[in-house]
């Protein structure tokens, strides 16, 4: 098996600046998208996620030009995630240069959207965001819902059954985030990984609550992802994108080095 | 001297025409017109989703007969990526089957479902991500690239070619030996994305501008 599992550092962006801090040793700007892209691209990163939680629509543009200004620049897979409702939301960040979306609400919202997607653009550029949190008490089995609005909203739908029906609807690979273990640092929640990675065929890209390097090596090990996505291990330079793929490789994963 | 990424309606053709200017101070365009691709001095033929849409688009612009005869005529290089080097061969088991450019022998098929690797783990389909291309044989397109070298791949269906010399690199993915990098004369042709591999695939990208066939 030659295959790498792929490190992906996510960058949220607001009004085309990169939020929640990033901290280069030698970088001019720690909040130019483009600047920080280029660096984690030297570093080897297999993949780089685009996170737009712009508020405003007019800063839509802003987004669009920084999005060709790194797929200028940046020879590696480029995905672009939120506020990617229609078709020609699609079209616009695959013109910029993108090379993958991400969609997230209106996904559930419109689930037929990424249906026509697929068929529109090809699953290979589709990826479905699939924010879930579990519902189940410590005694049950364990069950995770999906939630919008940034975990705040319930949608009853079943982590794992969603899950296949995406994939049967033509998405591509899976950006799977725990909101229980979004921004907590105390790792993946592995049971929902693994139960959504073994459920489908297609990749599965593990998302929330990384915080130490174990937590990435556990994500595919134990949870069976196919690549892992983190912001701030790697933003604040606790960890860089080698030391990652030096300490999974050492445990035994095939990285790309 | 003109590098045309020839666009037939299929996929996304920016970031291959972005990575070219990224390592060429030639004119590279994107075009579906007839003259400015038989004018160009080095073309690129991507393609991606389904081949049957492909192969459908190619028709539909009539620009299947253009690019049979370019590629038979052997006049200018030529590099197919991805569903683009599927084409070139006789025929995909994709979409219930359909019949390709059948510029080199061989055929397309599908990796299978529920894969595993020698250790037991599960292997997804489509084959995304970062692989191992081992070079079959020597090229200049392989300059400065070395054996086991990584690209990325996304794909479901992969390349049985029919004459090993027509091979120029190998993935091993589920046991399967899928014949990633091929070509004859002036084509060359790479199941990987190029423009999205990095090093690696800029320089592949920097020796087709400069070969020479």
């Amino acid at each position: 098996m030659t295959l790498a599992k792929r490190i992906i550092p996510c960058l949220d962006v607001d009004a085309g600046r990169v939020v929640k801090g990033v901290n280069f040793l030698g970088i001019r700007d720690a909040g130019d998208p483009v600047e920080i892209a280029k660096r984690y691209n030297q570093q080897g990163a297999d993949e780089i996620t685009f996170l737009d939680i712009t508020a405003s629509h007019e800063d839509r543009d802003t987004t669009v030009e920084m999005v060709e200004r790194i797929a200028g620049e940046v020879f590696i897979p480029l995905t672009v995630g939120g506020g990617i409702r229609r078709c020609e939301d699609i079209r616009t960040m695959l013109n910029a240069g993108a090379d993958k979306v991400s969609i997230n609400t209106a996904a559930v919202t419109n689930p037929d959207f990424v249906r026509e997607a697929a068929e529109r653009f090809g699953s290979q550029c589709i990826v479905v965001a699939i924010d879930a949190k579990r519902v189940s008490g410590d005694d049950e089995a364990p069950r995770w819902e999906i939630f919008t609005h940034g975990g705040r909203r319930p949608t009853g739908l079943d982590a794992v059954e969603w899950a296949r029906k995406m994939v049967a609807y033509g998405a591509g690979e899976l950006l799977l985030t725990s909101m229980d273990r979004d921004g907590t640092k105390a790792g993946f929640d592995i049971g929902v990984t693994r139960a959504i990675s073994d459920a489908v065929e297609v990749p599965v890209i593990a998302s929330g609550g990384v915080g130490n390097l174990d937590h990435l090596v556990a994500g595919v090990r134990e949870g069976g992802a196919d690549a892992v996505l983190a912001a701030s291990i790697f933003h604040f330079g606790e960890y860089t994108i080698p030391d990652a793929k030096r300490y999974m490789a050492e445990h035994g994963l095939e990285m790309r080095l | 001297m003109t590098i045309a990424v020839i666009d037939y309606g299929m996929g996304n053709l920016h970031s291959v025409a972005k990575a070219l200017e990224h390592v060429t101070h030639e004119n590279v365009t994107i075009t579906r017109d007839p003259r400015a691709i038989r004018g160009a001095s080095r073309l690129v033929l991507p393609g991606q989703g389904a081949i049957r849409d492909c192969m459908g688009e190619l028709e539909r612009t009539e620009l299947r007969g253009l690019v049979s005869e370019l590629l038979d005529e052997q006049a200018k290089p030529l590099l197919g990526i991805c569903v683009g080097q599927q084409m070139l061969f006789e025929r995909s088991e994709e979409n219930g089957g359909v019949d390709c450019l059948g510029f080199l022998p061989g055929r397309v098929r599908h990796f299978g479902r529920g894969l595993l690797s020698t250790d037991g783990e599960r292997l997804k389909v489509p084959h995304m991500g970062w692989n191992r291309v081992v070079q079959r044989h020597a090229h200049p397109l392989w300059d400065g690239i070395e054996d086991g070298a990584r690209f990325y791949f996304v794909h479901s269906y992969y390349v049985e070619a029919g004459l090993e010399g027509d091979i120029f690199g190998a993935t091993d993915y589920a046991g399967v030996d899928a014949h990633v990098v091929t070509g004859r004369g002036t084509v060359f042709a790479v199941q990987f994305h190029p423009e999205k591999s990095a090093r690696d695939g800029l320089q592949l990208l920097e020796n087709f501008v400069n070969w020479a066939p």
